[in-house]
């Protein structure tokens, strides 16, 4: 942009620009949205998932991971590797095969997409002819077998997609065995399945959807037997002998069936309907693996339709055993992963909001915690907060408190471990605070490539919801049937939406956590590495201090529970502070050197002592005329809405009606002119939404605007507020109206901090700003005499941060949505202003303070301010000068929630939500850069006695099948 | 002159009660509303009146806001006319003696910026030292708006500043989006672009007659709006409520300020052709002549201590024990404007509207304390505030 060019070019400061800044996107966290397409390579034990949005991305080991992105803006329906080798294919929804292959470049690898074929039928064909079905990628690593909708089957070369137009398999009629003449005159309808004969790669099986199955001799060109299954086939698998097949199909049933070379076979071995023959639906996909003895028989679906209809489970049976893996959301697919010659070790299933890995090892087939593409929404996040550089011990002790909530996982370790992560170990410990819908506040390992759960906290239990807590899902009733058992922690449902986690704030040197909810509720927990009882100490401050007149309108406060709570181990709340009304908490502000907690809502903002457990300071904000914020969350908006769509929709309705009401008894004029009207009426409606385009009021901010006293923003600080000679503790608080508030607050000494009280000034030492422009106030920073933002509360006290200068005169930075101010301070002057929306029509959104260290001195950096735009411009401004130094685009103005779910790192990095389920990583500083750098080689073709060859021959490559109505079976066997 | 003549006249009135002030001397007197005459005739008739047949006079009168505006042709005497409701209160003085700045109003506030004032009214050119003309002299008005830089804009566009000092009047607009024609090499291209869609009646913009329906806005104070979307224009807009410059090219066509006239339309918005504006003078408009010097004017913005320059009314601040002040400007942000020394002043008009100023102050700047913050006015917006956090 133009306005980052100056004048006198200052090239030193460029230069040094290009040290401090660089703008990377580097790493996608979470779980991938909308996932449609599941692939596995046991020889490179690489994981691959396609996504409706075309993404297609690979997992190995924790650390090693690949993304790609289709150009076509089309879902993903299948992905298969190459055997034994590391290009993989993809079958999007607009029919298109693409070729992706893992290629070392400097060491790194990167997943490339090298190729791209659409199958081109005969000319004036139909389409379905060549709409793939089902895709077998053939162990021999140099030919795909494409099966259609048309029913045809072609071969084609790879990599490089050569058709082999005289290897194409169209079976017809004619070629049927003659005694079958059901057959006669029907189309044989589309490929369901193509599956390889695990000992005889030149025979490969191909179902078709009608039911029949044929054998197929690729050297040949001749089917070698016929199976003439009757139901709807879903899929088969060939069983690991090679003599047997399995067929699963759509009555719920599924079939055994010998290769015999008799042919043709009419009746299957033997048929079973696991849930009974009366409505089930469909096996969708069936999977068998053969232990020793007895054999795993592994199927999805096959659920009677009208009990069970709405559950997604996946059945396990194993000799006595039977299992039916009940999961919260719909199945896309999954694989076994295989231990050694035979053995199942692990069931892989891919559902749509996670990845659950089964231990089949283990008694109770207990589920192995994933170490990424952990489901962050398992409840939907509300909030997040980063604390970089955590100390050791906290660490250590939150580390502690979550393996003793992961009890029930496996300690089978992750059994994917495809590639080696070469990226060096992250310098820091950094941990992610995830907010949660339910209540729950989620611990995650940042510190490098993986999003690694560390722990969970909970904070419904300090309340009382309407949920029943001996309402467990989890138990199962004895000699049920079918034996459901729960997998899964997605779950979107939230017992009470007050509950929800609206800001969280960890002081990583105390161990003390404040986190503030929907309903008016500001918690104070501390860690305890002890499981202990506590008694939570409830506090409700009256934020409207006695101003009458009013209702509130909105939730009730939550009711907190009397009893003591044992609490386990980790984060245990000891205060409460519930804000009346009960209004989401906006913001909040912990300093544990002075043990307080100040909070604000849409009426005030005020300041709690947690060592005392008193409130020492309420504000009301509120402007008395604003009556939205004072009645609480009714959308006045929304219901407006409401009834526009309402009336509009009662105004289609009744045209409709009119339109419909046939003339039968009527004179047909009267009818045409009904519909003359009509159609005059509709271009009149038409041509009034056309003069009545979105429009934008263009009015100065007022005093009375809505939520103007509503507190976006808080902040403690040890500065000069009312004399330049001696400082005091100070909060600042910035409301949506462009106000700033300060309040001097005078702390008793140490030793006597139980007794005296802690007071906060008004009146004198008290001092209120307010901007002209009246944006709100999003940020507020103090900078000390060297101009360098004050340090966080017992940094100094831990040594690690340089003490703040208190010589020279501080400065206050007030970021508001529009512009950045400084003032001096205490006199509160003016000193420079950097604005923004006045020029580029862009607002603040988010704001952080970062350092920015250089990469070429070592010793060198600075603290810069990382501001995220509403138009998802990020830029860096210097301090103490604000001046723009970078500025790069990130976020698609689109994308609201993207930009609000923005979170800076103090390092120059920053996380936001790319969807309900994904963080996406970026970094800003050219120091230090987390992004995922490993490498996979191709697995060596001679290994002998490696047990992935041997999988491999058991169970093609790429166990992915397709997936459009998700139907496969891969093998099975009976001893 | 457009702008008089769109002053409602149907009064239901039809006698103008007239009272007019001499030194310590009234006289009362009525007038047809229908028929005024003209201004020299009223003049004589004043002069009469009083007794003062040889005395070179300044008439000024009270207008509805409460302001002393001048009669001195015929388009102000009609206009003081007809919005007499009922009374018309004259106020004499001898020419010799005359307090030239004791016209105008509200300028409380905009005394404190006197930077902005010396760029409003002065654009330092020769013409500054001829004698002033008598007739339609910007100081002789309430400015409410004007059309600036006519002389390096093209004839189509207009620029037009909306001045909302501390006034209760909304600025009174909505945007939208919509789709012009532009020339361009490849021939007639249809670009998206952003239109006035409606006007708030008794608003501030559609009061100036210079804005209207359908109007493209081409720049906000001085920077391009083309490429962004409705969003930011209107926060642009907001931003820079306190002093909105507009470039549109209207969708009437024909009421067009012809260059190099000396009366005309400029004459008419109220302000002269030669004023200018500080804060647009920075962005030159990017007509093809013009676009080599855009960069170097847009890089000037964003220098803290030049955008310091615009007329922006400072922030409050209330310090303990609740006096309240303006947030100083220590004198490095002064700019060199302040020390121009020729500077038309507006001086509070205390005697005739002392309340009514020190409540635009107060409204201007914004007091928290306010106690009398419009307890009737529920300004409850659905529109208003967009809360994200």
């Amino acid at each position: 942009m133009k306005r980052f060019r100056r004048h006198g070019h200052d090239s030193q400061r460029d230069k040094l620009k290009q040290e401090l800044y660089q703008f990377n996107k580097t790493v996608e966290h979470g779980f991938p949205h909308q996932p449609s397409a599941l692939g596995f390579s046991p020889s490179l034990e690489l994981l691959a998932i396609g996504t409706r949005s075309g993404a297609i991305k690979l997992y190995g080991a924790p650390g090693v991971e690949f993304m790609g992105l289709h150009d076509e803006n089309a879902a993903v329906t299948q992905v298969h590797f190459l055997p034994h080798q590391v290009e993989l294919v993809t079958l999007l929804d607009d029919n298109s095969l693409h070729m992706w292959t893992l290629r070392a470049h400097k060491g790194v690898s990167e997943l490339l997409e090298i190729g791209r074929f659409t199958l081109t039928g005969p000319p004036g064909a139909i389409p379905s002819v060549t709409r793939v079905t089902a895709v077998l990628a053939h162990s021999s690593g140099e030919l795909l077998l494409l099966g259609t909708e048309g029913g045809h089957v072609f071969v084609v070369e790879v990599p490089g997609f050569r058709e082999l137009e005289e290897n194409n398999i169209s079976l017809h009629e004619s070629l049927l065995p003659s005694t079958h003449h059901r057959w006669e005159g029907q189309n044989l309808e589309c490929v369901e399945a193509l599956q390889e004969n695990p000992l005889n790669p030149r025979q490969v099986l191909i179902g078709y959807s009608r039911g029949l199955m044929v054998l197929w001799d690729l050297d040949r060109r001749c089917a070698i037997q016929h199976f003439l299954g009757t139901q709807q086939l879903e899929s088969v698998c060939w069983m690991e002998d090679g003599g047997n097949i399995l067929s699963s199909h759509s009555d719920g049933s599924y079939c055994h069936w010998t290769v015999t070379g008799k042919d043709p076979q009419t009746e299957p071995e033997k048929q079973e309907t696991p849930y009974g023959k009366i409505p089930s639906i469909l096996v969708d996909s069936g999977i068998s693996t053969v232990s020793k003895l007895p054999p795993f028989l592994i199927f999805s679906g096959g659920m009677p339709r009208a009990s069970y209809g709405d559950r997604h489970c996946i059945s396990v049976i194993h000799s006595k055993t039977h299992v039916a893996l009940d999961f919260t959301s719909r199945i896309i697919d999954f694989f076994v992963i295989r231990d050694g010659e035979r053995d199942p070790n692990a069931l892989v299933v891919l559902v749509e909001e996670e990845l659950v890995v089964v231990d089949l090892q283990t008694e109770g087939w207990p589920v192995i915690q994933t170490p990424y593409l952990v489901p962050l929404h398992c409840s939907a996040i509300t909030c997040s907060h980063h604390v970089s550089s955590i100390p050791l011990k906290l660490w250590e002790r939150i580390q502690a408190a979550g393996k003793l909530q992961n009890l029930h996982y496996s300690r089978k370790p992750w059994p994917i471990n495809g590639g080696q992560n070469l990226a060096p170990d992250p310098p820091q410990r950094d941990l992610l605070l995830t907010g949660h819908e339910d209540g729950t506040v989620r611990f995650w390992d940042a510190s490098g490539v993986c999003l690694y759960p560390m722990y969970k906290l909970s904070t419904a239990m300090v309340f009382h919801t309407d949920a029943d807590p001996n309402d467990n899902m989890n138990q199962s009733t004895e000699g049920e049937w079918p034996p459901f058992r729960k997998v899964g922690c997605f779950d979107p449902y939230s017992d009470d939406p007050r509950l929800g986690i609206q800001k969280i704030h960890l002081c990583k040197y105390s161990g003390y956590l404040t986190v503030a909810g929907t309903a008016g509720q500001i918690l104070i927990l501390e860690i305890n590495d002890e499981a202990a009882e506590q008694t939570v100490e409830a506090t409700v401050v009256d934020l409207l201090q006695g101003q009458e007149g009013f209702r509130w309108k909105g939730q009730a406060r939550l009711d907190l529970r009397e009893d003591p709570v044992t609490f386990p181990s980790g984060f245990q709340p000891f205060a409460l502070v519930q804000c009346q009304p009960p209004a989401v908490v906006t913001a909040i502000a912990l300093h544990s050197e002075w043990k307080l907690v100040a909070f604000g809502t849409s009426h005030g903002f005020g300041v709690y002592d947690y060592q005392q457990k008193n409130n020492i300071l309420v504000r009301c904000t509120l402007n008395p005329n604003d009556q939205v914020a004072l009645e609480g969350p009714l959308s006045r908006v929304k219901s407006i809405k409401k009834s526009l769509r309402q009336s509009f929709r009662r105004i289609r309705r009744s045209r409709v009606s009119m339109r419909k009401h046939n003339p039968n008894n009527g004179s047909c004029l009267l009818w045409l002119q009904l519909q003359e009207i009509n159609a005059r009426l509709e271009a009149e409606t038409l041509h009034d939404m056309e003069l009545a385009p979105v429009q934008r009021k263009i009015e100065a901010r007022s005093a009375d605007d809505s939520f103007t006293g509503l507190v976006r923003t808080l902040y403690f600080a040890d500065t000069f507020l009312s004399d330049s000679s001696q400082s005091t503790p100070s909060l600042w608080a910035g409301t949506n109206g462009g106000a700033v508030f300060a309040y001097m607050l005078r702390l008793p000494p140490v030793e006597r901090r139980m007794d005296n009280k802690v007071t906060a000034h008004a009146g004198k030492n008290s001092k209120e700003i307010q901007l002209m422009h009246r944006a709100p106030v999003v940020g507020l920073v103090v900078l000390d005499g060297r101009g360098a933002p004050l340090p966080e509360p017992l940094e100094v006290a831990h040594d690690l941060a340089r003490s703040p200068d208190m010589q020279g005169s501080h400065q206050l930075l007030v970021i508001s949505e529009e512009q950045l101010k400084l003032f001096n301070l205490p006199k509160v002057s003016s000193k420079a202003k950097l604005k923004l929306t006045a020029l580029d029509g862009s607002r603040v959104r988010r704001v952080g303070v970062a350092w920015f260290g250089s990469s070429r001195v070592e010793d060198y950096g600075e603290s810069s301010l990382v501001v995220l735009t509403n138009q998802g411009e990020l830029h860096v401004v210097s301090l103490p000068s604000i001046k723009l130094q970078v500025h790069y685009p990130c976020i698609r103005r689109e994308d609201v929630s993207g930009i609000a779910s923005c979170v800076f790192t103090k390092h120059g990095q920053g996380l936001y939500l790319i969807s309900p389920s994904e963080f996406e990583r970026f970094s800003l500083s050219a120091r230090w850069v987390v992004e995922p750098r490993c490498l996979v080689e191709a697995p060596s073709e001679t290994r002998p006695t490696s047990h992935s060859s041997q999988v491999h021959r058991d169970q093609p490559d790429g166990a992915s099948m397709e997936n459009r109505i998700c139907k496969r079976l891969v093998e099975f066997a009976f001893n | 002159m457009n702008k008089n003549h769109r002053v409602p006249s149907s009064r239901s009135l039809s006698a103008v009660e007239v009272k007019s002030k001499f030194g310590a001397e009234f006289r009362r007197f009525s007038l047809d509303r229908s028929k005024p005459g003209r201004f020299d005739e009223f003049y004589g008739l004043l002069q009469h009146v009083h007794r003062i047949p040889n005395v070179d006079l300044l008439v000024g009168y009270a207008d509805i806001h409460g302001d002393l505006l001048p009669i001195n042709n015929d388009d102000n005497y009609h206009k003081a006319i007809s919005t007499a409701a009922p009374l018309l209160r004259l106020f004499l003085q001898r020419k010799e003696e005359a307090d030239y700045s004791a016209f105008g109003t509200d300028s409380l506030t905009r005394k404190k910026t006197p930077a902005a004032l010396a760029a409003v009214l002065l654009r330092p050119d020769a013409n500054r030292k001829k004698p002033p003309i008598i007739i339609s002299l910007p100081k002789d008005f309430r400015p409410v708006s004007s059309i600036i830089d006519v002389d390096i804009l093209p004839e189509t566009h207009r620029r037009v500043r909306l001045y909302k000092h501390g006034q209760e009047k909304p600025l009174g607009f909505y945007i939208r989006d919509g789709s012009s024609v532009r020339v361009t090499p490849q021939g007639l291209e249809k670009v998206p672009g952003i239109f006035i869609s409606r006007l708030v009646p008794g608003g501030l913009a559609e009061s100036t007659g210079l804005l209207a329906v359908n109007d493209e806005v081409l720049e906000v104070n001085g920077i391009e709006v083309a490429g962004k979307s409705l969003d930011q224009v209107t926060d642009m807009m907001i931003a820079n409520s306190h002093n909105l410059i507009i470039t549109v090219k209207p969708a009437n066509q024909r009421n067009n300020v012809v260059r190099n006239s000396n009366s005309g339309g400029g004459a008419a918005s109220g302000s002269s052709g030669r004023s200018s504006d500080s804060g647009a003078s920075y962005y030159s408009y990017s007509t093809p002549g013009a676009t080599a010097m855009t960069p170097s004017h847009i890089i000037q913005n964003f220098r803290p201590e030049e955008v310091e320059s615009d007329d922006e009314e400072e922030d409050l601040v209330i310090e303990a024990g609740g006096d309240t002040r303006l947030a100083p400007r220590p004198a490095a942000g002064a700019t060199a404007s302040y020390s121009m020394p020729t500077l038309p002043r507006y001086e509070p008009h205390l005697n005739l509207r002392p309340s009514n100023g020190a409540m635009a102050t107060s409204a201007s700047v914004g007091s928290l304390s306010a106690p009398d913050r419009g307890l009737e006015r529920r300004n409850l917006e659905e529109d208003g505030t967009v809360i994200t956090l």
